[in-house]
């Protein structure tokens, strides 16, 4: 809502209230001001001249030589480019020394060998909304129609003295979409008085015409008026109006429809003229379109209605669309000469849903989808019918005909001071509250307590107590309202377990070098196809109903493929290597169509490409691969209390064949590890890649089922022992380790792997494979002949299992 | 056999001064102290002297022993010492040069800053509560005051998947459904961290994609005095300093009264800057009291209970708090913009 300073001012004295210091006390009251749009742009020295004289310009064809009357004694010599400027024109000039917007500063000049003494103004020159002018005032020099001396500065003439404030309305403050819901909340806010135009219904003259109103659709609208008005001139609209829809951002375009703009801004209520001789049988019927049911509105679109629409019709035809657009049919244009103004209600619910199915959206349809005050209605027509008989001339020849169903209820509201006190934690005085109430013109009747506020009916969104409060807390002020902290009962604050791990794993993938990323949870269907994800069987991506991109369609059921990405983007930068990972919800749903939510589960993901770490003067291996990224995943593990999981080779699709593995944990498939295909790399420019996807639940759950219990230091010395073997090389290490643990039971304390090679000396499809077995007892020190015994146990097992052969 | 002596140990002590390597200390032990050494050979001529002279020369002969084992420990001591400050001196590096980079990641800014949140209200009791993604039109909207063709759903527009699912527009949701699983207990304390969707043209100030953190605090007596509070002291731990704020009505269908609540500017202090619009002031949250609808929604009756509600953005917190003037950055994931949080 845009809102004229000076319009304001005639309702509200604005007298030593500054457009700046008002802004200040709306936003602090609750309706905030976006902008101060002062219409002067440095417009200086532009005044009102009567052009006395055209003559040819001597050498150009496009100039001509004007003599102009601008007050300053000798008349003025200038030269013109514009094609309207004719003798007798009223117009504005800029004297020499004059300055227009953008810092334009007019001088004295010669043009084409002939001296000019100003400049003759076009609006667009004066800095005005030229893209809300009428055609004719966008072309061409400005002509001011309204008489006045010569001389005169322009800008009061323009409107081009006066602020606007540009107010961002919360959904519930729709009471001031109109100057004068603006006008009782700044009297409020300041306290002063307010001033309204009284209206009273023009009695008709002669010869009375029909109306018959009949709302055959009450819910939709339970109230309407109309009024006829015959010999009506089309022509401009008087230039003070002009200006303030101007200010107000609306666009003149004749008197008829100008005066129901301007007193829908005035009165918040949206009017609608029609021309009355195409309104068959002098009958409006409200009601709801059928089947099928076509309107062609104003603008000359045909609009296909459905069953919700609520149209205006005649006796025979649609004639427009209630609340939203009038038809093109009963258009008020050049040759009309009897109007029927209608002013209504229609809920806002009908308007809402037509405007959305229609797409269409206008200054009335913004104000009915909020609620207009029903009690403006009959005053909003007749101010409007004043207005038309005052400039656009015409007699009224009807009463005003009004079919209304039901009666505004006076709405009646209890504020408890106990229950104002305590919600908001400040003693507001009774006397505060009390003057409050009459700020807001309210009337209340106090007693044990209890104030009864009478709601007028301008202010809808007010209906329980704590609306009124909220009131009260408004205009009291906000800020008086103290610090203070909640002194109830205590609880214990924390993160829930689940929760404190999440942020465990990510601390630990972060504290081995990986970057953690957010990414989109909508993407493509495409980029989820890029590779196989461990809830791939389950995985039915879910389409959102109106995307908007192909990007951002479907929500992920995986989050490596967007680290592809992410990886890519950031190679793409000079970026030798990266380390990525997300800990993110995935969105699982079997349903073709979705009909309950859906699964939203936790995935870790991560992935590691190039060469992390900027090369370092001390040379080294810097090239992650598989182990790298296992090595990182089992210290995450570790951290958080998981030995128990196992790893064996699988091809998902997207993966090296030879390099990939899926993860498990008591048998049940968990993630996956390996290298991205090198093909499915290549696709994002990335060399080798590898990645890792897990669930989270699984692994949270055995974490948080872990018991951590300290065990005894051992007490007695250990012996190491190391193994060599020979085996087929097809057979996985970790096979030959779960063997060796079997094997050598309780006393075994420790296996470890220092060595695998393959080559020449161990044979053909073999690999030698190196344990070191440390053994130890917890009660006694160990003989080297229980340790033999024990050691060749394990290689008998080994022999037996695995064919494994002693490395000699 | 005095004189003898005593020139001895003066040849001894002249030859232990001089040598320069524990292999020429050696020698001189051998030389003097060894089983054919000179002191020993002494020691073996005693018998040759008078019984009145063989207590005092013996005496003196273990005494010069003595004296040069002595000097030849401390002269040991001393070589090894130098050596090893030799050695030192060669094994001399450029301290300088950088150090071997150990692997560092980041946690991103976002989560970064949403943990910090999560800390300061933790601090003050409240538990920290999830809520899905994929949300009810019920919860999302009706829950809250918000019924289908309700205005102010203009303010939002949704993703929606079927016309009673979206994805949620924003956390508070989670107000109802903590209420609802509270079943009637007080008091509640909760804040929600979580990712919100709406329909929004991503530029430098919009993405389709942000998070915010939901609260509410339900308990009987709770006065928004306690809410301007509660925040105030939340604003001035996440920001690190003292903080003026001032409250300013505002408009959300689940509070009633709804505010928003600023901060003097963490840029400049108040004297205003371009971050604060020349106004010294930032907005940081909108809140409100819980309207009693939403309480009765709940579960709570709305004559015994009150409650306050408040939703941040943690984008917007995290870009005060660091200065970063494009929000899309947090979701491009340039590790040239996470790099620099890595101390966050």
């Amino acid at each position: 809502m845009l809102v004229s300073y000076q319009w304001l001012n005639q309702y509200v004295d604005l007298t030593g209230v500054t457009p700046e210091q008002l802004a200040e006390e709306l936003t602090r009251g609750g309706v905030e001001v976006d902008s101060i749009q002062p219409l002067d742009q440095g417009v200086k020295k532009v005044v009102t001249g009567h052009v006395r004289k055209v003559e040819p310009h001597p050498d150009a064809d496009r100039l001509q030589v004007c003599t102009v009357d601008a007050g300053q004694g000798e008349p003025l010599q200038i030269v013109c480019g514009a094609p309207n400027v004719a003798e007798g024109q009223m117009v504005p000039v800029a004297l020499p020394g004059a300055r227009l917007p953008g810092g334009v500063k007019i001088k004295k000049s010669k043009l084409r060998g002939v001296s000019s003494s100003g400049m003759i103004c076009s609006a667009k020159e004066l800095g005005m909304p030229d893209k809300l002018l009428p055609k004719e005032q966008q072309e061409g020099i400005l002509t001011l129609s309204e008489p006045s001396d010569t001389g005169e500065d322009v800008k009061p003439i323009l409107g081009l003295d006066d602020v606007v404030l540009e107010l961002d309305l919360t959904p519930n403050r729709s009471d001031c979409l109109s100057m004068w819901g603006v006008a009782y909340e700044v009297a409020a806010l300041l306290d002063r008085e307010i001033h309204l135009p009284e209206t009273k219904e023009e009695t008709p003259e002669g010869k009375e015409k029909e109306i018959e109103i009949v709302l055959d659709a009450e819910e939709d609208c339970p109230f309407y008026a109309a009024q006829v008005i015959e010999g009506i001139r089309l022509g401009p609209s008087p230039r003070w109006m002009q200006n303030r829809l101007l200010a107000a951002g609306v666009r003149p375009i004749n008197n008829v429809v100008d005066i129901t703009n301007y007193v829908m801004l005035e009165y918040g209520q949206p009017l609608h003229a029609f021309d009355y001789s195409q309104v068959d049988g002098g009958e409006i019927v409200v009601r709801r379109a059928g089947t099928g049911e076509t309107v062609t509105t104003l603008d000359g679109v045909t609009r296909a209605c459905n069953e919700e629409t609520l149209l205006i019709t005649d006796e025979t035809k649609p004639i427009g669309i209630a609340g939203v657009m009038g038809g093109e049919n009963s258009e008020v244009k050049d040759g009309t000469t009897t109007l029927l103004l209608e002013s209504a209600y229609f809920a806002p619910e009908s308007i809402r849903r037509t405007a959305r199915h229609l797409g269409l959206r206008s200054e009335a349809s913004s104000r009915f989808e909020k609620g207009v005050d029903p009690e403006r209605i009959l005053p909003a027509l007749q101010r409007a019918v004043e207005l038309i008989r005052q400039y656009a001339g015409g007699k009224v020849v009807s009463r005003i005909k009004s079919e209304r169903i039901g009666a505004i209820d006076d709405v009646t509201v209890e504020l408890r001071h106990q229950r104002l006190t305590g919600l908001l934690g400040v003693q507001v005085e009774k006397e505060s509250v009390i003057d409050i109430f009459r700020r807001l013109r309210f009337p209340t009747e106090v007693g044990d307590g209890v104030y009864r506020v009478q709601v007028p009916s301008r202010r809808p969104d007010i209906s329980i107590e704590v609306d009124l409060i909220e009131e009260v807390a408004r205009l009291y002020g906000y800020d008086r309202i103290p610090t203070t902290l909640p002194w109830g009962q205590q609880s214990p604050g924390a993160l829930t377990p689940e929760q404190r791990l999440r942020r465990v794993i990510r601390h630990t993938l972060r504290d081995a070098g990986f970057h953690e990323v957010v990414n989109y949870s909508l993407t493509s269907p495409a980029r989820l196809n890029e590779l196989d994800s461990v809830l791939q069987e389950e995985a039915r991506p879910i389409r959102i109903s109106m995307p908007m991109s192909d990007e951002r369609k479907v929500l992920r059921t995986t989050l490596l493929p967007q680290l592809m990405e992410t990886a890519e983007y950031n190679i793409h930068r000079r970026e030798t290597g990266v380390a990525l990972f997300e800990l993110g919800r995935v969105f699982i749903s079997q349903e073709k169509k979705l009909s309950r939510q859906p699964d939203e589960r936790w995935m870790l993901a991560g992935l590691v490409t190039g060469a992390v770490h900027p090369p370092h003067w001390q040379k080294g291996e810097n090239t992650p691969d598989f182990f790298t990224l296992k090595g990182h995943l089992e210290m995450m593990f570790a951290r958080i209390g998981l030995g128990t999981l196992t790893f064996e080779a699988a091809q998902p699709a997207g993966y090296h064949p030879g390099r990939t593995a899926v993860i498990k944990q008591d048998g049940d498939t968990i993630g996956l590890i390996g290298q991205i295909h090198p093909k499915t790399a290549a696709a994002h420019d990335l060399g080798d890649t590898y990645g890792f996807e897990l669930e989270l639940a699984p692994i949270v759950e055995k974490a948080l089922q872990q018991n951590l219990r300290y065990q005894t230091l051992p007490k007695y010395p250990d012996t190491t022992r190391d193994l060599a073997l020979v085996v087929d090389e097809k057979i996985p290490v970790a096979d030959l380790d779960r063997t060796i643990r079997s094997a050598g039971g309780e006393l075994l304390r420790s296996v470890s792997l220092f060595d695998v090679f393959t080559g020449e000396q161990v044979g053909k499809g073999k690999k030698s494979v190196a344990f070191s077995l440390t053994y130890q007892a917890a009660d006694h020190t160990l003989t080297d002949d229980e340790v033999n015994q024990l050691h060749q146990e394990v290689l008998n097992r080994l022999k037996a299992e695995h064919d494994a052969l002693l490395r000699q | 056999m005095r004189e003898k002596l005593e020139k001895l140990k003066q040849a001894a002590e002249e030859q232990i001064d001089a040598a320069s390597s524990p292999e020429q200390l050696k020698e001189i032990r051998v030389k003097y102290l060894g089983k054919k050494g000179e002191i020993t050979s002494i020691l073996r001529g005693m018998k040759d002297l008078s019984p009145e002279e063989r207590p005092v020369i013996g005496s003196l002969a273990n005494q010069v022993r003595g004296q040069l084992e002595e000097w030849i420990q401390e002269k040991e001591e001393s070589l090894q010492e130098a050596l090893l400050e030799a050695r030192l001196q060669e094994e001399s590096i450029d301290v300088t040069l950088p150090g071997r980079p150990e692997p560092l990641g980041t946690v991103h800014p976002l989560n970064g800053v949403i943990e910090q949140i999560e800390d300061i209200f933790i601090g003050m009791g409240f538990e920290v509560a999830e809520g899905p993604e994929v949300e009810t039109d019920y919860y999302n909207f009706e829950a809250l005051n918000l019924p289908k063709d309700h205005p102010a759903r203009d303010m939002q527009d949704s993703f929606y998947i079927t016309p009673e699912l979206l994805l949620r527009t924003q956390t508070s949701p989670v107000q109802v459904r903590s209420m609802e699983s509270k079943e009637g207990k007080v008091p509640v304390k909760i804040i929600c961290p979580g990712k919100v969707y709406r329909r929004d043209d991503d530029d430098a100030t919009h993405t389709h994609q942000f998070t915010q953190v939901e609260g509410l605090v339900v308990d009987r007596g709770i006065a928004m005095s306690e809410l301007h509070g509660t925040l105030l002291t939340f604003a001035e731990q996440i920001f690190g300093e003292k903080l003026k704020s001032r409250l300013r009505p505002s408009y959300f269908p689940f509070t009633e009264p709804s505010v928003e609540m600023d901060i003097s500017c963490v840029q400049c202090g108040g004297s205003g800057c371009r971050m604060c619009k020349q106004t010294g002031w930032i907005e940081i949250l909108g809140a409100g009291m819980v309207h009693p609808r939403v309480l009765e929604r709940g579960g709570y009756d709305s004559e015994r209970y009150t409650g306050f509600a408040f939703g941040m953005g943690p984008e917007r917190i995290a870009m005060m708090k660091y200065g970063i003037d494009d929000i899309r950055h947090f979701y491009t994931n340039d590790l040239r913009f996470l790099r620099q949080f890595q101390s966050i």
